[in-house]
């Protein structure tokens, strides 16, 4: 396994919806100790690592990647012992029948059933039941039990382990842990001509919340976020006129999402550096999902911000697929864009 | 024998009906010690004897519990995709995000693939998809999945066997490995235990695809009576109190036309006698189980069933107490531990 597939491992079997992000922040830690000069933790739990430049470019940067993943909290207790919950993030509900989880900090394990198909009414075998009609079943015998094991508010997270399948590796929340590897990466290699703040951003799922803040923090001259994004390339019955991302075909810059335009300038730089160096790339398909991008550019007076990441299939449910290529590929092309920014790519006055 | 870990053997072994090779692999050599006399017969049921101590020619008791679990089957490649089908009564509402295991020319895991919400207009979010829009996916190119993958091959849920609170266990294939377990703790028990009949453990194949190998073992084995073992629905969050039963009050006693009275009587006085919690069922038509095809089989077999309750049916968390598990071997054990030479000749004289 390579160093990259290997952190993606251990952030991916790390436990942290938004809010809850402690256990991401403390699989990120051993990562970059020793490799960064400085490492903190902000008023929402951003984890920032600065990495001090070469003094080469007067360019303070900012690169984040979100440490939260979808999931659900317990938001209630039933007679039977069972939690009732609901989600954190987006999910479609008609993922969740038939999951087991992991709950709370000790990581107990639970499952989420459904009637038996074989006392289903017909018309309910077709519309998969809302999540205020679910609950996640520990084994508690009463109220009193489920309450004292898993106390509302507690985080529910998928019990999916990762796995490698050839070039391709499966797991839980490569949106954003994909990201994660990739900032881990970068700032573990050499020096930047610039001032380097990587952050773990935090409740990115719930509005790119963490993002905003730290980049009020940071006050950089541009901001750069690392993602797993959506590839939707099942085949379907309609011809695809917008597969979104393929997996394969290379990191996908960002246009626009729903969150933010890239600046063209900054889309051109990366772009003209991976034709320039040879490195595989695609453009997302614009306008679906929101990044921290969207939280960084409208921090303080306006920070240009653009948004690369890594192909993956079935974001936002149990089991994310991505290919080991596009996420070296991330780590390349970002690390290359980055090192030659300079001022007059983001000064939008010349 | 710990009973997690037995179920957690036999559980975790892979066998779509049809394709038993995995558990059957797995179970035999649990039955090998336990036995006289261990076989597998051209439908592939698995047969342990465990001779009587009675004088020849002696009586024989079948004790039924199906191998196979549902699961998924190949019907096209597409690409690097699969398309599947179902195989035996799978969900469809849990398949969306399903880790699973392809047993190709070698075993690939794999996960059905699920559009990300992003992508998908607010009304679509709660529906069910149908199979021509649910694909395999292995995380391989398209050529290897072509050299690796044919139409035909099985697909089964991938869930580990988790250990959840207060004695339960929850994964795949508890329908009916639950109930294999438990034929397996039987077999345990008579072999320390006296019985003038002969014992005839049976693991049969293709029961969710119509109680096949049970109808064909019930007449190789050609039994004086018979006890099938399976499971029935627990009491859940999302289900009504009719027709469940508790989790962890003991197995049912089926009590219909499927089952012969002495035998119903005989069940439950062994559970009474041992001071075992029990239920009983009554099943007016069909009990869908091994039983309603052994019942047929040659001149007719007088028949019984203890079921073991399970939550979440043919879903990939099927949730049951261990202790169930271990009640349904025991009242099996005591069962035919206590058939007397002339049981049935007894019985049937009174008639």
């Amino acid at each position: 396994m390579s160093t990259l597939t290997d952190h993606l491992e251990t952030l991916s079997n790390a436990r942290g919806i938004s809010g809850a992000e402690t256990g991401v922040r403390r699989a990120l830690r051993p990562l970059l100790e020793g490799h960064v000069d400085k490492l903190w933790v902000d008023g929402v739990g951003n984890l920032f690592a600065h990495k001090a430049g070469t003094g080469a470019s007067p360019l303070r940067v900012l690169i984040t990647a979100h440490m939260d993943e979808v999931g659900l909290m317990v938001v209630g207790h039933t007679g039977e012992g069972a939690l009732r919950v609901d989600t954190v993030g987006s999910i479609a509900a008609r993922v969740l029948p038939g999951l087991s989880v992991l709950v709370g900090e000790d990581a107990l394990p639970g499952v989420i059933g459904v009637q038996a198909i074989h006392r289903a009414n017909r018309g309910d075998l077709d519309k998969a039941p809302g999540t205020d009609k679910l609950a996640v079943d520990i084994g508690a015998t009463g109220k009193d039990e489920a309450e004292r094991l898993a106390p509302l508010g507690t985080p529910v997270v998928f019990a999916t382990r990762f796995r490698q399948l050839g070039a391709s590796c499966m797991g839980k929340a490569f949106d954003d842990r994909a990201g994660c590897t990739a900032l881990v990466a970068l700032l573990r290699g050499e020096r930047f001509p610039f001032d380097l703040f990587g952050v773990f951003t935090v409740q990115e799922e719930v509005g790119l919340r963490g993002a905003q803040v730290a980049a009020y923090t940071v006050a950089p001259d541009v901001g750069i976020a690392l993602e797993g994004t959506l590839a939707d390339d099942l085949p379907k019955e309609e011809p695809d006129v917008s597969p979104t991302t393929e997996l394969g075909k290379g990191p996908a810059i960002t246009v626009m999402d729903r969150s933010y335009i890239t600046p063209p300038r900054l889309l051109s730089h990366f772009v003209q550096v991976a034709e320039a160096e040879g490195l595989a790339y695609q453009f997302k398909q614009p306008g679906i999902g929101g990044t921290d991008s969207g939280g960084i550019h409208r921090a303080r007076a306006g920070v240009p911000a653009i948004t690369v990441a890594v192909p993956c299939r079935y974001i936002h449910s149990p089991v994310s697929m991505l290919r080991e290529s596009d996420l070296a590929g991330l780590v390349s092309l970002v690390d290359v864009a980055a090192r030659r920014l300079a001022p007059s790519i983001l000064d939008r006055s010349a | 024998m710990d009973t997690f870990k037995l179920l957690q053997d036999l559980a975790d072994a892979p066998g779509a009906a049809g394709r038993e090779e995995g558990i059957r692999e797995t179970l035999e050599p649990l039955w090998r010690p336990l036995a006289d006399e261990v076989r597998v017969d051209s439908m592939g049921n698995l047969i342990a004897l465990q001779r009587g101590s009675g004088p020849e020619p002696r009586p024989a008791i079948m004790g039924a519990a199906h191998m196979d679990e549902i699961g998924l089957l190949v019907t096209g490649l597409e690409g690097a995709f699969l398309r599947v089908g179902d195989l035996g009564g799978i969900d469809r509402r849990v398949l969306l995000g399903l880790q699973v295991r392809v047993h190709g020319r070698r075993d690939l895991p794999g996960v059905i693939g699920s559009r990300p919400p992003h992508v998908l207009p607010a009304a679509e979010r709660q529906n069910v998809l149908p199979w021509h829009e649910l694909f395999v996916d292995v995380g391989l190119p398209a050529d290897e999945v072509a050299a690796l993958m044919r139409v035909g091959d099985t697909v089964t849920i991938e869930q580990p066997l988790i250990a959840l609170k207060s004695n339960r266990a929850a994964g795949k294939a508890l329908d009916n490995r639950a109930s294999v377990a438990a034929l397996t703790l039987a077999l345990e028990a008579l072999r320390r235990r006296h019985h003038a009949w002969d014992f005839c453990a049976v693991a049969t194949v293709q029961e969710e695809v119509g109680i096949k190998g049970a109808i064909t073992s019930a007449y190789g084995v050609a039994p004086d009576l018979a006890v099938a073992l399976d499971v029935t629905f627990a009491k859940q969050y999302n289900d009504s109190d009719s027709g469940t039963f508790e989790l962890d009050k003991g197995p049912t006693i089926g009590i219909g036309p499927n089952f012969h009275p002495q035998i119903v009587k005989r069940l439950i006085e062994a559970a009474e006698g041992e001071e075992i919690p029990m239920a009983q069922e009554p099943l007016p038509g069909s009990s869908g189980t091994d039983a309603w095809g052994i019942q047929l089989a040659r001149e007719g077999i007088p028949t019984g069933l203890i079921s073991i309750p399970v939550r979440y049916m043919h879903q990939p968390v099927e949730t049951v107490a261990l202790r169930d598990i271990e009640r349904a071997g025991r009242i099996l054990a005591g069962f035919v531990s206590g058939l007397e030479e002339d049981f049935r000749a007894r019985w049937e004289d009174e008639v």
